[in-house]
């Protein structure tokens, strides 16, 4: 336990405070949603605006766990396979078949050393 | 037993059981999720709790992600929690269809997330959508925790890389996105996002690009 919190000052990792916090933080929304605001209605506007949140940021974490990188926008052997993962997705395939795929031409691509 | 029952019992059971492949579809992920947490220096037993209480996939894989791009706790926390919110949502539209006990609704809370609420809501009879949210919900539960619990002892002899496993993180959410392209504001929040996230990347601290990212949901305050 103590390496994990004595870790920090310097590389970032993983921390028991990130998960517990996360947890508070997720079950919070959770119970928000269906028991304590349940049922009410909320502004039009309101409504609106959080049934965004997953197209913006999932768009966004596709963008930062594909480019992202040490040294800002990194392109390398998982671009080729993102790109291969939203073919197969637009043809409707089921979740595992486009997480298989992703990992698979990355791995592909990365051992024929076309790219790192 | 009626002819109406037998009918009755046999939807529920095709029912269950595509919530199932559902669940178990997820578990692979989960996998990933171990997989990719013990890489970014997280322990088993940090990795295995995490996916126990915050049980929701997204925001579990952006707050590793951040990390594992050299973010700081806070901002792993801040995009995550952003990503939670949207159980938030889901929650309020099950409300409708999750009536009873005020423990069975706390209970129903930690499993309120994407996979049970999509499968529920796309049921017609409210019972079937009350047993397509329970099913979903509890399958997606125990194949996640299987997942990560695998991949994280996986995760320390094999090299995530090697088997394309980065990729794996954003080809699952490129899977996770398509649903809410459908609609022309889901398009415009999504492509606003992206663009926001890559342009920032280069200037902001790891994980901040996302935040900066939700901008995109201003998108709803037009009326479509």
């Amino acid at each position: 336990m103590c390496i994990s919190w004595c870790a920090g000052g310097g590389k970032a990792t993983m921390t028991w405070t990130l998960v517990l916090v996360l947890s508070a933080i997720a079950y919070a929304c959770k119970v928000t949603g269906l028991v304590i605001i349940g049922g009410r209605e909320l502004p039009e506007v309101a409504d609106r605006c959080l049934s965004l949140i997953p197209a913006a940021l999932v768009s966004a974490l596709i963008v930062n766990s594909t480019f992202g990188g040490d040294d800002g926008i990194v392109v390398d052997a998982r671009a080729v396979g993102v790109v291969a993962a939203i073919l197969v997705a637009t043809k409707r395939a089921p979740l595992v078949v486009v997480i298989v795929t992703g990992a698979a031409v990355t791995a592909v691509v990365r051992a024929i050393g076309l790219a790192p | 037993m009626s002819a109406i029952d037998a009918t009755e019992r046999s939807n529920d059971r095709s029912l269950a059981a595509s919530c199932a492949v559902l669940g178990a579809a997820v578990g692979i992920f989960g996998i990933a999720f171990g997989v990719g947490s013990v890489a970014a220096g997280g322990s088993v037993a940090m990795t295995c709790v995490m996916s126990l209480l915050v049980f929701t996939g997204a925001s579990q894989f952006s707050a590793v992600s951040v990390i594992a791009s050299g973010g700081s706790t806070a901002a792993a926390l801040a995009g995550a929690s952003l990503l939670a919110a949207r159980n938030g949502v889901y929650g309020l539209a099950m409300s409708r269809t999750l009536r009873g006990s005020l423990l069975k609704r706390i209970v129903a809370a930690q499993i309120t997330i994407d996979e049970s609420t999509a499968m529920s809501s796309a049921q017609e009879e409210p019972r079937a959508a009350r047993l397509a949210f329970w099913c979903t919900g509890l399958s997606v539960y125990v194949f996640w925790n299987a997942g990560t619990l695998t991949g994280a002892l996986a995760g320390n002899a094999i090299d995530p890389e090697k088997f394309g496993l980065d990729a794996a993180f954003p080809a699952g959410f490129v899977a996770m996105v398509i649903p809410h392209l459908r609609h022309r504001s889901g398009r415009r929040a999504a492509a606003i996002g992206a663009v926001i996230c890559a342009v920032t990347i280069p200037f902001m601290p790891a994980g901040v690009p996302i935040l900066c990212a939700s901008v995109g949901v201003l998108v709803g305050v037009k009326r479509p």
